[in-house]
C-alpha cells in the first residue's frame, strides 16, 4: 500500500515537471527547443531563437520525415512542440500527437463535428493551444475542446456558439493565465461575432465580448436598422497577448453582407478592426477600425504581431499589421494610437488618412452594377497567413500578393440576410477572377522596416501564396507558396538559400524546434506535414 | 412523463426477471453461446455489439420498447415491427429463442453484480484500498498509465469489468497492452504500447511521458505482461461487486 502511494506521488511529480505553465508560455523565447503557441510566443513574432540552421548551411537541409494526414482539406495548422512531442490537427478536428524526431503517431483524438457545421472556406483548423497537460482546440461546429496531451482523452467539451446558426471556430485558441480565449467565424453567413474566455480547468465561460455592440452599447449606432444582429465581424485567426497591459488583441472580419453595404449603413463597428480586450474581463479598452463600412470583404483577421521597437528614435510598444485591404499599419498597442499606415501593394480604394488614422475613401471604389476595378482584389494583399518579426533584424516579414480584380454587383437590391440557412449572406456579387499572369498577380515575401513600412528586399514567386513566414536568430527565413515549394531565404538579403518541392500547396506557416540538440523546421503542404533538419554530424 | 418512464422500467425489470428464469430453465450454456453468435450476425449491425446502439433500447440490460415476454421477443426478431426500421429476419424460431436466451443471460449477468454492488462504496475502495488511481484516471484524476476509466461504464459491459478486476490477464484489449524496451546501456523502459512499426515503437511510460524509440537503438524489445493485479482474494465478493458497480456508473463527465 505504502509502495503504491509512493509510486503515485512519484508519478505526480514527474507529470508536474512536464507541465506547460503559463509562465513557460510567457517566456517561450527562453526555451527555443519548444514551440508553445501558434506563432511561437504570445507576441506572435514567429521567430525562432534557434541558430543551428544558418545561411551558410541551409543548402544542406534534408527531409527527416513526412506525416500524411487522412484528410483532403487544406492543412493550415501550425504544430506545437513540447519536449519532443509534436501536436497538430488533422482537418477538420482530429488532434494528433507525433514523435517530433520520427513523425510517428503516439495517439489521435477524433472529433466528429455536428452535421450542420458549415464554414465559408474549407473545413480547416489552424492549430492548438496548450496549458498544463491539456491541449485546446476550437472546432468547426463551434465547440472548444480540452484534450489530455498525454493520453489524447477528452477532458471537457464546451459549446461556444451554435453551429446551426453558422458559427464555427477555425483558429488556434489563446491561453492567457488560467483562461482559454477563442473567437467565432461565420462572418460571411450572418453571425454576430464573438470572442469568449473559458476556464481552462472546467471549460466554464468566464466572459464574452460581442464584436458588434448591442443596443445601448457604444458603436451600435454604426449599423442601420437591425443589421447589427447579423452583421458578421467574425474572428477566425489567432489573437495576441501583452502581459504588461493585460490586453488581448483580436482582428475581426468583414461586415455582412460582404459586398453590399446598402442595408448596413454606417461604419459597422467593430468589423474589420483590431479590438483590445482586458484579458480578465473581456472589456473593450480600445479599437482601431482598418476599413470602415467595408464593401470589399477586407477581413482584418490577420495575426497581430507585437514588438518593442525603436520607432522614430523612441522606444515604443507597437503592433504591426499587414492588412488584407492592402495597407500596412503600425499602432501603439497600449492605446491603439495610429502611428503609421502605408499601402504595401497597389491600393485604389483609399488615398491616405485623416489626422486620426481614418482612411480617406476614394469615391466610386465600391461594387457597382457596371463593375469596378478594385485593388487589391477580394483575396487581399494578404489574408490569414502568419507573418514574422525578427528582433534580430528589426524587420517585419510578410508573404503577400500583388493583384487586381473587378468586383461587380448584380441587381438593385441586396439579398436578405439569412441565418440558419445554408445560404451565405455575401450579397449578390459576381467576382471576376483576378488576372493570373506575371504582370498582375504574383506572390512575394518582403521584409519591411516598421519605421517606414518601406520594403528592404523582395523575393518574388511566379504564383500567389498562402504561406506564412518564419525567421530565426541565425537570420534564416522560411516560407512557401501555392506552387508547392518550401524554401529558405537569407533574412537580411532575401537571397534564396535552399528549396524543396513538397508536392502540394503550402497553406500554413513554418515553425522550428529542436530535440536532442538537433534543429528541425516543419511545414504543412498539401495534406502532409514535412520536417527538415541538417544531416546527422553536420549540426 | 418521468414517473411513467420509471413505472415502465420497473414493470420491465419485473417481467424480465420472470423471463430470465424461464429461459434459464430451458437454455443451456451452448444455447446462449449460439444465441450470442446469432445476435452478432443478425442483430449487432443495427443494435451494436452490446445491444445498446439504438436510442432508448438497451438489449443487453433488458430494456425493450415493446416486447416483454420471451415469446413476444421471438416474434419481433422473426417478424420485425411494421412501420419501423426493425425488419423481419430470416431466422428459425429455435434460433430466435437462443438469441432471446443470450439477451436474457446478458441482462442477468449485468444485474447479478451491479444489483448487489454499491457504487459509492466502490468509489471508496477504488480511491483507497484498491489504489486503482495509481494506474487509472477518472475525470482528470489519477495516473494515465492504465486505461482511462472516465467513461468505462459506457464502453464495457458489467461482465467484462468484473473479469478485468478479478482476472485482468484473461483479456487485454490491444490498446492496453504493455511493452518493454531495453536500451543498449541496459536501461529498461516499460509502458503502455501506443504504436509500433518495423523500425520504431511509441509508449506512454511509467512516468507518464510519451516516449518513442528507434528499434535499431535498442538491445531488446517486446510485449510485457499487464501490470494490472488480480483483485481475486484481495477484495471480497461484496467489495468486488462495489468496485464493478462504481465502474459501471462511470459514464464520462457532464459538459460544462
Amino acid at each position: 500500500m505504502m509502495a503504491r502511494t509512493c509510486l503515485l506521488v512519484l508519478l505526480a511529480a514527474a507529470s508536474l515537471q512536464a507541465q506547460v505553465t503559463f509562465d513557460r508560455i510567457l517566456g517561450a523565447d527562453r526555451e527555443p527547443q519548444n514551440w508553445l503557441s501558434y506563432s511561437g510566443t504570445l507576441f506572435n513574432q514567429r521567430f525562432s531563437p534557434l541558430t543551428q540552421i544558418t545561411a551558410a548551411n541551409a543548402k544542406n537541409l534534408q527531409l527527416q520525415w513526412v506525416w500524411q494526414s487522412r484528410s483532403l482539406e487544406k492543412f493550415e495548422a501550425t504544430a506545437l512542440v513540447v519536449d519532443g512531442v509534436l501536436y497538430t490537427v488533422q482537418a477538420p478536428n482530429d488532434v494528433v500527437a507525433l514523435d517530433a524526431v520520427t513523425g510517428r503517431v503516439f495517439w489521435t483524438y477524433s472529433h466528429q463535428p455536428a452535421p450542420d457545421a458549415r464554414t465559408c472556406c474549407g473545413r480547416v483548423n489552424r492549430g492548438l493551444a496548450i496549458l498544463g497537460d491539456t491541449l485546446y482546440m476550437g472546432t468547426i461546429d463551434a465547440h472548444l475542446l480540452a484534450i489530455d496531451a498525454k493520453s489524447g482523452s477528452l477532458m471537457w467539451d464546451t459549446m461556444v456558439a451554435s453551429s446551426a446558426q453558422r458559427y464555427s471556430i477555425t483558429h488556434s485558441p489563446l491561453v492567457v493565465k488560467d483562461k482559454v480565449i477563442v473567437g467565432t467565424a461565420g462572418g460571411d453567413m450572418g453571425i454576430r461575432g464573438i470572442v469568449a474566455a473559458f476556464d481552462a480547468k472546467t471549460g466554464k465561460e468566464v466572459w464574452r465580448f460581442h464584436t458588434i455592440p448591442g443596443p445601448g452599447e457604444p458603436g451600435n449606432d454604426s449599423w442601420s436598422g437591425n443589421s447589427w444582429m447579423t452583421g458578421g465581424a467574425g474572428v477566425w485567426n489567432a489573437g495576441a497577448y501583452d502581459p504588461e497591459t493585460n490586453l488581448t488583441f483580436w482582428g475581426t472580419g468583414n461586415p455582412a453582407p460582404d459586398w453590399d453595404g446598402r442595408n448596413r449603413l454606417g461604419d459597422n463597428l467593430y468589423s474589420d478592426s483590431v479590438v483590445a480586450l482586458d484579458a480578465d474581463t473581456g472589456k473593450l479598452k480600445w479599437h482601431y477600425q482598418f476599413t470602415p463600412h467595408d464593401e470589399l470583404d477586407y477581413d482584418s483577421t490577420q495575426v497581430p504581431v507585437l514588438a518593442d521597437i525603436t520607432f522614430r528614435g523612441q522606444p515604443r510598444k507597437v503592433m504591426m499589421w499587414a492588412n488584407r485591404n492592402g495597407v500596412m499599419y503600425v499602432l501603439d498597442r497600449k492605446t491603439g494610437e495610429f502611428l503609421l499606415g502605408k499601402p504595401y501593394v497597389k491600393v485604389n480604394w483609399m488615398d491616405g488618412f485623416d489626422h486620426k488614422g481614418r482612411p480617406k475613401r476614394v469615391p466610386g471604389k465600391v461594387p457597382t452594377p457596371e463593375g469596378t476595378l478594385i485593388q487589391p482584389h477580394v483575396h487581399g494583399a494578404t489574408n490569414w497567413a502568419p507573418p514574422s518579426f525578427s528582433p534580430k533584424t528589426g524587420w517585419f516579414y510578410v508573404a503577400h500578393w500583388e493583384n487586381t480584380g473587378t468586383i461587380v454587383t448584380e441587381g438593385l437590391s441586396p439579398r436578405p440576410v439569412g441565418v440558419n440557412t445554408r445560404q451565405t449572406t455575401m450579397g449578390q456579387v459576381n467576382l471576376q477572377q483576378f488576372y493570373n499572369n506575371d504582370e498582375e498577380a504574383y506572390g512575394v515575401v518582403r521584409a519591411y522596416d516598421p519605421n517606414t513600412l518601406e520594403p528592404k528586399w523582395e523575393y518574388r514567386m511566379s504564383d500567389i501564396t498562402w504561406g506564412g513566414v518564419l525567421t530565426t536568430a541565425s537570420d534564416v527565413l522560411f516560407s512557401g507558396g501555392k506552387e508547392g515549394y518550401f524554401f529558405a531565404l537569407d533574412a537580411r538579403t532575401g537571397e534564396l538559400l535552399w528549396k524543396a518541392s513538397v508536392g502540394g500547396q503550402v497553406n500554413a506557416g513554418p515553425m522550428s524546434y529542436s530535440v536532442g540538440g538537433r534543429q528541425y523546421v516543419t511545414i504543412a503542404a498539401g495534406s502532409s506535414l514535412f520536417a527538415y533538419a541538417l544531416p546527422q554530424g553536420q549540426q | 412523463m418521468r414517473s411513467a418512464s420509471a413505472f415502465f422500467v420497473l414493470v420491465a425489470a419485473g417481467l424480465l426477471a420472470a423471463g430470465g428464469a424461464l429461459s434459464a430453465q430451458h437454455a443451456t450454456a451452448f444455447d446462449i453461446e449460439d444465441g450470442g453468435r446469432a445476435f452478432r450476425n443478425t442483430c449487432a449491425n443495427c443494435h451494436g455489439p452490446d445491444g445498446d446502439q439504438v436510442a432508448g433500447i438497451d438489449l443487453g440490460r433488458g430494456q425493450f420498447r415493446r416486447a416483454l415476454t420471451d415469446q413476444e421477443l421471438v416474434g419481433i426478431i422473426r417478424n420485425g415491427i411494421p412501420n419501423t426500421p426493425m425488419p423481419a429476419n430470416n431466422v428459425s424460431e429455435a434460433q430466435a429463442v437462443k438469441i432471446v436466451a443470450y439477451l436474457r443471460s446478458l441482462a442477468e449477468s449485468r444485474r447479478s453484480v451491479a444489483a448487489t454492488g454499491d457504487a459509492a462504496r466502490g468509489k471508496s475502495i477504488f480511491d483507497g484500498k484498491g489504489a486503482c488511481a495509481a494506474c487509472h484516471r477518472v475525470n482528470g484524476t489519477g495516473s494515465r498509465l492504465g486505461p482511462d476509466l472516465s467513461r468505462i461504464g459506457q464502453v464495457r459491459r458489467t461482465i467484462e469489468l468484473e473479469q478485468s478486476v478479478l482476472d485482468p490477464s484473461a483479456e487485454v484489449l490491444p490498446g492496453n497492452r504493455f511493452y518493454r524496451v531495453t536500451l543498449k546501456d541496459g536501461t529498461t523502459v516499460t509502458g503502455r504500447l501506443l504504436n509500433h512499426d518495423t523500425f520504431t515503437v511509441q509508449l506512454l511510460d511509467s512516468k507518464e511521458q510519451l516516449r518513442s524509440f528507434v528499434k535499431a537503438d535498442l538491445k531488446d524489445y517486446g510485449f510485457a505482461p499487464t501490470p494490472m493485479p488480480s483483485y481475486k482474494g484481495k477484495l471480497d465478493a461484496q467489495e468486488a461487486a462495489d468496485v464493478v458497480s462504481y465502474l459501471v456508473s462511470l459514464k464520462g463527465r457532464a459538459t460544462p
